[in-house]
């Protein structure tokens, strides 16, 4: 589904190159809940962003069922996330002026969906991960592990074939870390691919692929059942 | 438009009021200025319409002495239907004099206003002119009246400026003595009352009832030197104008619509000071416009980090800008339409009420549809680009630094 041939990224500041990644080549089959994780600094969330096409990998190609999206325009990138990609951020990144359901439907509403029916949609959607009450609150009204859940319902709301998380639990306490790895295993278990990059082996190993980052470098790949 | 509609609804209210109470001064800086500026001359041209010329002037050919034939011409005037009324005036230079009586030595001279003596039909000038409204001090003219005269205020030295070397008579309250001398014919009038009027041909002349005029002038002929025309509501002057010249009335005499009646000057100050006021009113556009770049341009670099997350989603660029561009057209729209209510519903009924007393004219606020329209569409265009720039600053920027805030 998702292939990484030989990705490398390096930043360039004034006369300093750093490589942050070195070359990665990988596949990431349909229905698969792969965890990404390495220390700090290991080039986890790079390699995330130039899988979701967030950032351009210096060398290298990123192609979803066979299409080469390595050179996608920005706008074109933005369309292509648009439809195929759900993004899950570590501090939730919800639009601080849209209700939890408006921003469920957002992505719906930018691909053309008529308003009362992608409102629905957000709401059973938003039904689906307990959040019912939550309709018509604006992301400061809700808990962080709320946001979370709200964030991860818009980003599956428009049935994407693949979902990135980004160091999802980062900012949630244990319990609510757990509720939120618990919905995106379950998501999978329905068919969901997952792309998560997480430095805590315990949400990882829930996952049932594990690929670990080490210094721009993929260090191991293992299949966790 | 959903995105924008979201941010204005919930962005906090005094910031709304704030940019829409800027853009409504910005609205009124610019139609408000010019308008006053225009109105100055606008109220003195309108005046003058009202008060002397109505809206049709005939008057005598340059190289001619008086409009020849005169009679012949009131008829042919007479016999159009688009005339509801019409006045004549018979004008010529006369000398005022006044305290001649109490002169003691041979040497000694009175005081002396050389201006121009017009003769008119009392009830008939009133009628088209309402000329008796000047009067602030005595009565109007008769038309049977003999040895009476009316003075324009400005022939009075307590009204002149000394500096301004304008001649006029000291002395003068009405049942006093004045008198006329009219091409060598002299003769001594009672002073029957005083016109207040910010058109100079009526502060600064003289009026006589027209037999009186003519009896020292000897225009046994009736030939006349003005004819103001008053035509009914709805007609044309300039189509009117065009008909009296067909009918051989230029042939006799010059004939303008009122505004060519004031020459170019009015027309010239007109345009002069409708520069000025787009002058004016460009510096408050401009001030505006940065007022919405630097309002909009905070709110997107402080949502820089939404903005990366909305374009990280999959929301386009455009999408993003069209929000920030529709929430300046909101800013621009609510600020026109209350600059308008205010305009029209306040300001022009309340000018109109009570005109600024300048000392040519009464000035009124002049706000014509089209040129309001017009600075509209420039406040919008403005406020657009004033929107669409920075938002088009900050959605530009890379999705992942707007994001990681790098």
């Amino acid at each position: 589904m998702l292939e990484l041939k030989n990705i490398t990224r390096t930043f360039v500041s004034g006369s300093v190159e750093t490589r942050v990644l070195k070359g990665i080549s990988l596949t990431i089959k349909e229905r698969e809940f792969v965890a990404i994780v390495g220390p700090s600094g290991a080039g986890k969330s790079t390699l995330l962003y130039q899988m979701s096409l967030l950032d351009h990998p210096t060398s290298g190609s990123v192609s979803v069922d066979g299409e080469d999206i390595t050179d996608l325009k920005p706008e074109e990138g933005s369309f292509y996330r648009l439809n195929n990609f759900g993004i899950v951020f570590q501090d939730y990144a919800l639009v601080p002026e849209l209700t939890a359901e408006e921003n469920v439907a957002l992505p719906d509403l930018m691909r053309g969906v008529e308003r009362l029916v992608a409102m629905e949609k957000a709401r059973q959607v938003l039904e689906k991960f307990d959040m019912g009450h939550a309709y018509g609150k604006l992301p400061s009204q809700l808990s962080g592990g709320e946001q979370q859940r709200v964030s991860v319902a818009r980003a599956i709301a428009g049935k994407p074939k693949l979902l990135f998380a980004d160091e999802p639990t980062a900012n949630l306490d244990s319990e609510r870390s757990i509720g939120v790895i618990e919905t995106l295993k379950k998501l999978n278990e329905e068919g969901q691919t997952i792309i998560m990059v997480t430095h805590e082996l315990e949400y990882a190993r829930m996952a049932n692929r594990i690929i670990e980052i080490r210094d721009g470098v993929l260090v191991s790949d293992t299949k966790t059942k | 438009m959903f995105l924008s509609w979201r941010q204005i609804r919930r962005a906090s209210i005094w910031t709304n009021v704030l940019i829409i109470f800027i853009m409504i001064l910005t609205f009124l800086n610019l139609v408000v200025v010019s308008g006053i500026l225009v109105g100055l001359i606008e109220g003195a041209s309108r005046t003058y319409r009202s008060d002397y010329s109505g809206d049709i002037l005939v008057t005598k050919l340059p190289s001619k002495r008086f409009i020849e034939d005169s009679p012949r011409l009131l008829k042919i005037i007479e016999s159009f239907p688009e005339v509801e009324t019409y006045t004549y005036r018979y004008l010529d230079p006369g000398v005022l004099e006044s305290n001649y009586k109490k002169l003691t030595k041979s040497v000694d001279v009175p005081d002396q206003a050389s201006t121009l003596i017009a003769g008119i039909n009392p009830e008939v000038e009133d009628q088209l002119t309402n000329i008796s409204r000047h009067i602030v001090e005595g009565e109007y003219l008769d038309e049977n009246d003999q040895g009476k005269i009316l003075l324009g205020h400005f022939l009075m030295e307590e009204n002149v400026p000394e500096v301004s070397g304008v001649q006029s008579l000291s002395g003068i309250k009405v049942g006093e003595k004045v008198r006329l001398t009219i091409d060598g014919t002299e003769k001594e009038f009672t002073v029957k009352g005083i016109l207040v009027s910010k058109i100079e041909s009526i502060s600064f002349r003289a009026f006589l009832p027209e037999k009186e005029f003519r009896r020292m002038t000897g225009r046994a002929d009736f030939n006349l030197d003005e004819i103001a025309i008053k035509i009914k509501p709805g007609y044309d002057p300039e189509l009117v104008k065009e008909a009296l010249l067909a009918s051989g009335v230029g042939d006799k005499a010059r004939v303008q619509t009122w505004e060519e009646s004031q020459g170019k000057f009015f027309q010239d100050i007109k345009k002069t000071f409708n520069i000025l006021g787009a002058a004016i009113g460009s510096i408050g556009l401009a001030v505006a416009s940065i007022t919405i770049f630097i309002v909009i341009y905070i709110n997107a670099i402080s949502r820089r980090k939404f903005i990366g997350i909305q374009k990280a989603i999959g929301i386009s660029p455009q999408s993003i800008e069209s929000a920030y561009i529709f929430q300046s057209i909101f800013y621009a729209v609510f600020g026109s339409f209350f600059g308008l209510l205010i305009l029209y519903v306040f300001l022009i009924p309340f000018f109109q009420a009570n005109p600024i007393d300048f000392p040519f004219s009464d000035g009124i606020l002049v706000a014509p549809a089209g040129s309001t329209f017009l600075r509209i569409l420039l406040l919008f265009a403005t406020t657009l680009i004033a929107g669409y720039v920075p938002a088009k600053i900050v959605t530009r920027k890379n999705t992942l630094d707007s994001i990681l805030g790098r």
